[in-house]
């Protein structure tokens, strides 16, 4: 089965919600889910982040559908790490 | 419970926590010093029966609830919808099904509901004593004596929670909108009481 086991997104999103509770929604997408954020740059109205998601099978429409929900917009995949594991039992 | 944490993020992520609680303080204020106003009214003028006093209370009482609903109503909508549309033209996308688009729907709602109880509940707080004795239940003092001194008493209350807000000292704070009451209860003296 091929599980993703780390993304990194590039995402511009309003100020509010903060990074804080933004990276909080993420997480809370699955159970095992790591975030890291690190905001690059700040104007006005909008912040542009770095956000890096790591688990044991990534689903990434869910990830998605999170940041766009939260008033965000994802802007590329910038890495994506995927594993083919054997299937046991 | 959910709920109630739902409008507060939904507060907190268009930042209207203050707006909302200036609101409460405003209306609640203007609420209370009208209750003030024809309590005094019907005190200097000859006995009037507790009946019509409740009427005449209750009456301006839901005009300032519906007053304070229908424009803050209507001024936030506003508000949201230039908000939102800025949101929208720096971040380039529509964001009508996010939470920015969520809170441009409910927050006016929620704003609107806190201007407009605020007067209504402040002015039935006022108003009980005067209910108590029409309905039969004694109290020690007049009830129309009682309702001023509840309406002193929220209004002190009110500048109590405002000075808590601007890190004042809160007597001090509550004895300014007391002093403002005590204006309102001199000029309504000096210029009905005659």
């Amino acid at each position: 089965m091929v599980s993703v086991k780390r993304i990194v997104l590039d995402v511009l999103k309003p100020h509010q919600p903060n990074a804080l509770v933004f990276s909080q929604a993420i997480a809370e997408v699955g159970i095992d889910y790591h975030v890291c954020l690190t905001v690059l740059e700040m104007d006005e109205n909008t912040e542009t982040l770095q956000i890096e998601v790591q688990g044991s099978a990534i689903d990434f429409d869910a990830v998605q559908s999170t940041i766009s929900s939260m008033g965000g917009s994802l802007h590329s995949i910038d890495v994506v790490e995927v594993v083919n594991e054997a299937e046991t039992g | 419970m959910a709920l109630l944490q739902q409008a507060k993020f939904l507060l907190s992520i268009t930042r209207t926590h203050d707006i909302v609680r200036r609101y409460f303080v405003v209306n609640g204020f203007d609420g209370a010093l009208t209750m003030l106003g024809l309590i005094i009214g019907f005190l200097i003028s000859a006995s009037t029966d507790l009946t019509i006093i409740i009427n005449a209370c209750l009456g301006a009482a839901i005009a300032l609830g519906m007053s304070g609903v229908s424009s803050a109503y209507i001024s936030e909508v506003a508000e949201r919808k230039r908000a939102l549309g800025k949101l929208e033209q720096a971040m380039a996308t529509d964001l009508q099904d996010s939470t920015h688009g969520v809170a441009a729907r409910w927050v006016p709602l929620l704003i609107a509901l806190v201007n407009g109880s605020a007067p209504l509940i402040i002015s039935l707080l006022i108003l009980m004593p005067i209910w108590l004795v029409n309905a039969g239940i004694p109290i020690p003092i007049s009830p129309l004596y009682a309702a001023v001194l509840i309406a002193l008493g929220l209004i002190f209350f009110l500048g109590v929670f405002l000075g808590r807000i601007a890190g004042i000292s809160w007597l001090r704070s509550g004895l300014q909108t007391l002093l403002i009451a005590v204006i309102t209860v001199t000029l309504i003296y000096l210029f009905v009481g005659h």
